[in-house]
């Protein structure tokens, strides 16, 4: 560029997105947008309009799981803003880069309770990486810059940038910058020598390791590196929920999914564990179980980009500042040096086989439609498909029943838990993969939490298929609500509400219903087929209950089985 | 355990509320705050004492500095700092007890900085000890009213927390 161009502050944010290279985002206009909607109008940028704010949030998340990319929506002041919230922090949970944009009172009268103003720079203070409110047009290609910057690179999170109505029809000498210049934001890359090296000791004298990862081996695109660790050193590896498809489910070493609802097999595999090789996750409490009880005789090396995460929950022995991709590859070679091609863990590995065989996931086969034989049908029929989830019982069968093996194929709120997150979600995964068959798995609950983007889907024809396990129930609630509170089931039920068919038809979408298992592929074939947005409304088994589980504050070992094999 | 820290920011609106929503939403224990301009305009220093245990410290610098208006966090070890706060007490006086006030005041290098005919406004440096000391002395007078401010403190010698180029 290098040459300075005088336009409005609306067409610098367009501008700036160019040089962004942001092709989709997602958005609703109001009365102080009207100069960047006028903007947008004739824009090389997909607008997709949603239908309430919460989903432009949601699919600018799903789309930047999906592709790695920086998601982005755009919404008004005051509600418009608020209703991003829920988005905004799902984003800020899980980590995920993510630019949204608000428009703003003007600035005469930010402070004086000005119609539609909001002030979200203080609401989402504690759920972004960063944000801003722009004071001057001049510093907004700046601004912009920084945002993409900050939101995409070390630990990656939402950023937020308000935009007063005045900065947007204020002109500027537009130039976007090459380069950002933020003396306090210098995310550490690679990992401290010394640390490896001491961590390669460790784990090549290892007998019984295991290798434990989550969502950040997917940001860090560090798959090839774990792939090549667990087979270096022949350890299972366990995947948390966000880490899912970070290695793959049918590799022999995988161990499936710690914690609440994972497998016996890597809770105990865990549990006598005497390295613990921790990799882009945070020991939350869902996966740690009791605390105090965790990997009781481990040494525990953690890997993480982002220095606070280190020791905050589970204390640690060694740890390591770093990017995984480039820590892993460090950590391989010396450990490669050490090994020499042999390996101490032959005896452990048969172990761990053995309690695979012994303690498997385990769902009761009856003539009922079963949720996780649906996932198991979804699983052979299209397995290279892209599953999106909404919270609760759905979710985790999902997570349970589905062989992932490439990475951001499995997309889930896991540290918000946040209903009605996939629907919208899987909008914004299709965009960044025209290409894949994309499943919103769903519960009936968390659908209507924000179904009203069918009207979405079918406007801008992005044909995602809604999986609906419908079992009348909030099922997770209930399930703890029949365990815990004696089959009280207090304002859980929700049976009869709606009907999904009539629903999705309405919207002009296409509504199928399903009641027996013998129904069930030949429904998934019609909706893919028809390259139709599509609601499956799957009358599910009510009471069936996600197993093994492990009770809250109980150790991880300590699990109950809710499916008891006959 | 109390510890101080000089913390660098970027002297921008907004950064106080920014590091004062961090301690509050993380459960951290502020027991004072001051802030000022540095030489460099564009920089701010805090100076905020905290306390908690080296796990609560170790906690508080690193999500001080994941805050990207945060340039740099020190932990300043007091027994190589030099440490400062400044007090105002308003001490009710009268005809008899007035030169009491003015010798404690001496004693302590503190400073009358206002008479009137009911009271005398007693302003002093010091550490905490020391402005805590006159404090009780001032007490048995009738403390109207105190203004402290929060600790700053500083290195001795030629260390210091600055930017690194
Ligand atoms: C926005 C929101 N509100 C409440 C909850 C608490 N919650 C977790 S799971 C669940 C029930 C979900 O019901 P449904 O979507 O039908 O899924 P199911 O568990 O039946 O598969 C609830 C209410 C939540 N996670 N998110
Ligand atoms: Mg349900």
């Amino acid at each position: 560029m290098g040459k300075k161009t005088r336009m409005t502050g609306a067409k610098a944010l367009i501008e700036s997105l160019y040089a962004e290279k942001v092709d989709v985002i997602f958005g609703y206009p109001g009365g102080v947008l009207l100069p960047i909607y006028d903007e947008l109008f004739d824009a090389d940028i997909n607008h997709i309009l949603v239908r309430h704010e919460q989903a432009a949030a949601h699919a600018a998340d799903g789309y930047a799981r999906a592709t790695g990319k920086v998601g982005v929506c755009l919404a008004t002041s005051g509600p418009g803003a608020t209703n991003l919230v829920t988005g905004i922090a799902t984003a800020y949970m899980d980590s995920v880069p993510m630019v949204a944009i608000t428009g703003q009172v003007p600035s005469s009268m930010i402070g004086n309770d000005a119609f539609q103003e909001a002030n979200i720079t203080g609401i989402t203070l504690p759920i972004t990486k960063h944000n801003y409110l722009v004071t001057d047009v001049n510093d907004l290609p700046r601004i912009i810059k920084e945002a993409f910057h900050i939101a995409s690179t070390g630990r990656p999170g939402p950023v937020l940038i308000d935009i007063p109505k005045d900065i947007t029809t204020d002109e500027l000498d537009f130039e976007y910058p090459e380069s950002v210049e933020l003396r306090g934001y210098k995310p550490t890359k690679t990992g401290h020598k010394k640390q490896i090296k001491r961590a390669a000791d460790i784990i090549s004298n290892a007998k019984q390791p295991v290798i434990y990862v989550g969502g950040g081996i997917i940001a860090a695109e560090a798959t090839k590196e774990l792939l090549e660790l667990a087979q270096t050193i022949s350890a299972p590896v366990t995947t948390t929920l966000m880490g899912k498809g970070a290695f793959p489910d049918d590799n022999p070493l995988c161990i499936g999914m710690p914690g609440m609802h994972g497998t016996k097999y890597a809770n105990y595999a865990i549990q006598e564990s005497d390295v613990l090789i921790a990799v882009g996750v945070r020991f939350d409490d869902r996966v740690t179980g009791k605390v105090e009880s965790f990997a009781p005789n481990a040494q525990i090396i953690h890997v993480d980009i982002d220095p606070a995460e280190i020791s905050k929950n589970v204390r640690v022995d060694i740890p390591i500042v770093g990017n995984a991709k480039s820590v892993l590859s460090m950590l391989v070679e010396y450990i490669k040096e050490k090994l020499n091609g042999k390996t101490n863990t032959a005896a452990w590995v048969k172990k761990v086989e053995n309690w695979k065989k012994q303690y498997p996931l385990y769902y009761h086969k009856d003539d009922k439609l079963k949720p996780q034989y649906i996932m198991e049908q979804i699983n052979e029929l299209y397995p290279d498909s892209i599953i999106v989830t909404e919270v609760g019982q759905n979710q985790m069968w999902a997570a349970q029943y589905f062989k992932y093996k490439e990475p951001r194929t499995f997309i889930s709120s896991g540290g918000l838990g946040t209903m009605g997150y996939g629907f919208p979600a899987s909008m914004g995964v299709k965009m960044g993969h025209p290409d894949k068959v994309v499943f919103d798995i769903s519960g009936d609950g968390s659908f209507q939490m924000n179904s009203q983007e069918l009207a979405t889907v079918v406007q801008n024809d992005i044909p995602v298929i809604v999986v609906i396990f419908n079992n009348g129930f909030l099922g997770m609630v209930r399930q703890w609500q029949e365990l815990f509170f004696e089959q009280r089931y207090s304002f859980t039920c929700i049976d009869d509400s709606v009907d999904f068919v009539k629903l999705a038809e309405a919207y002009g979408a296409m509504g199928l219903r399903v009641t027996k298992s013998e129904e069930v592929g030949p429904a998934l074939k019609k909706a893919v087929e028809s390259g139709r947005p599509t609601v499956i409304d799957f009358v599910v088994e009510r009471e069936e209950n996600v197993s093994p589980m492990v009770p809250a504050g109980a150790a991880i070992n300590e699990m109950l089985d809710l499916e008891v094999q006959s | 355990m109390k510890h101080t820290l000089a913390v660098l920011v970027e002297n921008k609106p907004g950064v106080l509320a920014r590091v004062s929503g961090l301690f509050s939403r993380r459960g951290f224990n502020i027991e004072s705050l001051a802030v000022g301009v540095t030489d460099n305009p564009d920089i701010s220093r805090m100076t905020i004492v905290v306390s908690g245990d080296d796990r609560v410290l170790d906690q508080v610098t690193k999500q001080l500095n994941k805050l990207i208006d945060v340039i740099k966090v020190s932990d300043l070890d007091p027994t190589d700092a030099i440490e400062r706060e400044l007090a105002l007490f308003k001490v009710k006086v009268d005809k008899g007890n007035r030169s009491e006030v003015i010798q404690i005041v001496e004693v302590f290098r503190a400073q009358i900085v206002d008479v009137g005919v009911k009271t005398m406004i007693v302003g002093v440096t010091g550490t905490g000890d020391k402005i805590d000391a006159i404090e009780k002395l001032l007490r048995n007078f009738g403390i109207v009213e105190v203004v402290r401010t929060g600790k700053i403190s500083i290195n001795r010698g030629v260390k210091t927390v600055k930017l690194e180029k």
